[in-house]
């Protein structure tokens, strides 16, 4: 309880509630997992890291070390706003896991447009995730949205360091 | 569904191979008869009961790996190659092979109720009580009119508490206990302040002892009762009994120790520890389960207000039948563990030593949680924390290995521990934490087993963690914003 106020109290962002929500003190039964979620867990897709400093690549890091769980999902996207690849590093518990491994599945070969549209509830589904695990696909939706405000940021700012200097060579030629 | 429990009580048997009776009993599976008829034939009966037909057994028992393939079974979603190996002694123990020689007769032949005053079953079973009295008495130096048996240490924890202060409720209105004591404790006392009392819970220092000038601060003249575990069960902190009892002794304040996970661990004197109340439990010192016992001091007298009304059995203290096979089982334990405690010790020692050094030769960040000296800790408790790696996700990879999270109590809640969060274990560091319980039938191989598993898992786990590759790329993570969550 103490853990799930603190949480809330220092909760700023938008879907921050699901702390309060989903991890007060009850007992919940040990309830079995759903084969998709051991499946996801004993072979995750697409573990690994991009270089988050690249120009391409949109890196979204979600969660809190001290609430149990930490996501890093990333996506390489092409001129086109393709995502033609995906990967996650994880901390947290199978159902986190296995919610992050479907999140990068799922949103490749998307559009960064397409992607921002998957709901947490679709992922919650695919794993039959019970209502105290319904955080972790609430977060994977989260580290989605957060990697491709990182890339399109990165685009921004690489766009608008882009343009005076385009301006300046025309200055020059002219 | 009944394949595990068939493999795990096979594998139990050949353990106790040795004890011949036993296996040979339930080694031939699903024969009640056969029982009888060796009960039988073990026994003159003055009048023979009729022979029991043969009953053709369960088809779910019949053949179970027509079932379910060798290699598969699953409970919970986990796919299982076999029973895992238990390294979860503190949750509870296996029988002992000597408990249960003790206690099959009573469940087959001399089954009287111990309180049956008008035949012979009702007398022979009343010796056999007795002498169990006398047993657990002996591991304790207490005298056997100061054990009550109860059903376990949470209903001795009840009864200290809840009695000691209605008894005195009149003069006391104060608790002492301490923030890691157990639930049961824990929840009493929670029960007592909504009805008047005041309860002091002190805090514990950060490898889980107790601070001896805040306990004795915190005594008041009104002060009934001083509840403080003796071995912790999540962390295996050992507390110094000696001088909490002269303390308590000093302010003529009564002291009550949870002792279910220190009883036949740890040498335990009631008198040379000045200890008033005592909850032991059978299940932790390799007994039956649903047995346990309560010392209650005779001089100086310790009175209490029983819980239960009834026949006034055991003393008027604890109404209800005594359970005769469990309290001889009980009685057994106690005797088998005093023999051999020394042996036990120096086997859990090495067996420890063996699993935290081989964890700690292939692993970094690993902490151990408590006292760090052995003379603090039951060294057969190691609680570990496995920085940057989550203990459930852990635990699930584990599936090999009978382990816990946190107590058995608290491990439905996702919650971390309060008892380490009580330590001031930082909260991402309690997220990590396993506790591997080694016991008087953990092999060596069984330790290399649960080294190697664990190794590969954590290992495994830490090149998915996001935070480990944070630390090796020599980030701190304390200094990140944590988006929370």
């Amino acid at each position: 309880m103490l853990q799930s106020l603190r949480c809330a109290a220092g909760a700023l962002r938008e879907s921050s509630a699901a702390c309060q929500l989903v991890r007060p003190a009850v007992a919940a039964a040990q309830r079995p997992y759903h084969k998709n979620v051991v499946d996801h867990y004993e072979n995750p897709r697409n573990v690994g890291s991009f270089g988050k400093n690249d120009a391409d690549v949109g890196t979204g890091l979600v969660g809190a070390p001290a609430c149990g769980d930490v996501m890093k999902l990333q996506i390489k996207v092409d001129e086109a706003g393709n995502i033609t690849d995906s990967c996650f590093k994880t901390f947290g518990c199978g159902s986190a896991i296995a919610s992050s491994s479907v999140a990068t599945e799922w949103i490749k070969g998307k559009t960064i447009e397409e992607v921002v549209s998957i709901k947490n509830s679709d992922i919650a589904k695919h794993l039959s995730l019970p209502p105290v695990k319904l955080h972790c696909s609430m977060l994977a939706e989260d580290a989605i949205k957060a990697a491709v405000k990182d890339v399109q940021a990165k685009r921004a700012a690489a766009g608008q360091a882009a343009s005076p200097a385009a301006d300046e060579k025309l200055a020059a030629s002219a | 569904m009944t394949q595990p429990l068939g493999r795990a009580g096979a594998r139990l048997l050949a353990r106790f191979a040795k004890s011949s009776s036993v296996a040979e009993c339930s080694g031939a599976a699903g024969t009640a008869p056969k029982v009888l008829a060796a009960a039988q034939a073990g026994r003159q009966f003055s009048a023979l009961p009729e022979p029991i037909e043969d009953v053709p057994p369960h088809p779910a028992t019949a053949n179970p790996a027509a079932a379910i393939p060798e290699e598969l079974m699953e409970m919970k979603g986990i796919k299982l190659s076999g029973a895992p190996l238990y390294l979860d002694m503190q949750a509870t123990t296996p029988l002992d092979p000597r408990v249960i020689d003790a206690m099959m007769p009573l469940m087959t032949e001399q089954y009287g109720n111990p309180h049956s005053r008008t035949h012979m079953y009702g007398w022979e079973s009343e010796d056999l009580v007795e002498g169990a009295r006398l047993q657990v008495a002996a591991l304790i130096g207490a005298d056997p009119k100061e054990i009550i048996f109860t059903s376990g240490a949470t209903e001795s924890n009840n009864l200290a508490l809840k009695g000691v202060a209605n008894f005195y409720s009149g003069k006391k209105k104060h608790i002492i206990t301490t923030q890691t004591d157990h639930k049961c404790v824990l929840d009493s006392a929670r029960y007592l302040s909504q009805r008047g009392f005041e309860v002091t819970y002190l805090p514990v220092k950060p490898d889980g002892l107790l601070d001896l000038e805040l306990l004795e601060q915190a005594i008041r003249p009104d002060t009934a009762i001083v509840s403080v575990m003796m071995v912790n069960n999540e962390i295996g902190t050992l507390q110094p009994m000696k001088e909490i009892g002269a303390i308590c002794r000093k302010h003529k304040v009564f002291f009550h120790t949870d002792a279910a996970q220190g009883i036949g661990k740890v040498p335990v004197n009631v008198n040379e520890m000045n200890i008033d109340l005592m909850s032991i439990s059978a299940h932790k010192l390799y007994g039956p389960k649903g047995i346990g016992a309560i010392y209650i001091r005779r001089r100086p007298r310790v009175r209490l207000e029983a819980q239960m009304s009834g026949g006034g059995q055991e003393r008027g203290i604890r109404s209800g039948t005594v359970p005769a096979p469990l309290a001889v089982g009980f009685g057994k334990a106690c005797e088998v563990a005093r023999q051999e405690m020394a042996v036990d010790t120096a086997h859990i020692k090495k067996l420890a030593d063996r699993l935290y050094n081989g964890l700690n030769d292939q692993l970094q960040h690993i902490v151990l949680n408590g006292p760090q000296d052995q003379k603090q800790r039951y060294v057969g408790n190691l609680n570990l924390s496995f920085a940057y790696v989550e203990g459930e996700s852990l635990l699930m990879g584990l599936k090999d290995l009978a382990v816990s999270s946190g107590s058995a109590c608290t491990s439905a809640s996702l919650e971390p521990s309060y008892v380490l969060r009580a330590l001031g274990v930082e909260e991402d560091m309690a997220h990590t934490s396993l506790r591997f319980g080694i016991g008087r039938f953990t092999t060596e191989a069984e330790v290399d087993r649960a080294i190697a598993l664990t190794v590969q898992h954590v290992s495994k786990l830490r090149e998915m963690s996001p935070l480990w590759e944070m630390v090796q790329e020599g980030i701190d993570i304390k200094t990140i914003q944590w988006s929370q969550h």
